[in-house]
């Protein structure tokens, strides 16, 4: 593969369980990639939607640390906060995530940076919802569609689509 | 449309729904065809079928007696419309990922550069 390469970003909701789990690969080394997770000014740089502007209140990336931070567009403000389980450096973060506007719902993400040599990494993030309808709000938030239940292999769907 | 969508998911957080729909997808197949393989009773399955059908994931031709299940394939373009919408914003995001990265790799050979220029 070479390094022109454009990669997919795949996303599988398994419809027995509250996760998502999303899969990408990078042409950079998994330390760049992971500082680009841990370092503030790298994150803001690329962790929001792009029509929106972001504000991180507190960046504290290291086991045990927090972080809470502000998306702001024409519409009004999205706070987010949560714990850094773990950081392990080049390898995995473990951290919680909570939007401010559904303050009983939490997720659990597990980020780890894979090495495939030659400077590349795969990426692979799971996120644990604590229902599967939570799970499917945070899917489908920023959509008009509100969709509680029910599942199939989406990612399955997709590829078939192919 | 919204109430659809719902419909849709819902109609498929059955197992053997799922099932009749992956069997559907293969070809076209009369209620007794899809009863088969399930232990349970034809009205059960009609039942289901009745779901899938509210839900327009499948229909029911005119064919005589026969009146075969059609799978409305269309449908999971609603679906994957909407999983869809989410991996866009992925990629886009990790798409600025990409170029954050390429910025990084960029820094650190500049600054190589930097310290041979100050060495020679």
């Amino acid at each position: 593969m070479s390094t022109t390469t454009h990669h997919e970003t795949t996303i599988a909701a398994n419809p027995d369980l509250p996760t998502i789990e999303i899969v990408r690969e990078f042409d950079a080394p998994p330390a760049a990639v992971f500082r680009a997770h841990v370092e503030p000014e790298l994150v803001k740089k690329w962790l929001g939607p792009r029509r929106l502007e972001m504000e991180i209140v507190t960046w504290d990336a290291r086991t045990g640390g927090e972080y809470r931070y502000v998306h702001r567009d024409d519409q009004g403000e999205y706070r987010f906060y949560g714990s850094f389980h773990e950081v392990r450096p080049g390898e995995r973060i473990v951290q919680t995530f909570t939007w401010e506007g559904v303050p009983d719902g939490v997720a659990l993400e597990t980020i780890t940076f894979e090495d495939l040599g030659d400077g590349r990494t795969r990426l692979r993030g799971v996120s644990v919802f604590d229902s599967k309808e939570a799970r499917d709000m945070a899917l489908s938030s920023g959509m008009e569609v509100g969709v509680n239940e029910g599942y199939e292999r989406l990612d399955e769907l997709l590829t078939a689509e192919k | 449309m919204e109430d659809r969508l719902s419909r849709v998911f819902a109609a498929l957080a059955d197992p053997i729904r799922r099932d009749m729909v992956a069997r559907l997808a293969v070809a076209d197949a009369t209620v007794n065809e899809l009863a088969e393989p399930y232990a349970v009773t034809v009205q059960a399955v009609s039942k289901h079928l009745k779901v899938l059908e509210d839900a327009g994931l499948v229909s029911r031709s005119r064919q005589a007696q026969r009146r075969p299940v059609h799978l409305e394939a269309e449908v999971f373009d609603l679906m994957t419309k909407w999983i869809e919408r989410y991996r866009r914003e992925a990629e886009q995001r990790y798409q600025r990922l990409d170029a954050v990265l390429a910025e990084l790799a960029d820094d650190s050979e500049s600054q190589t550069q930097t310290r041979e220029e100050d060495a020679s």
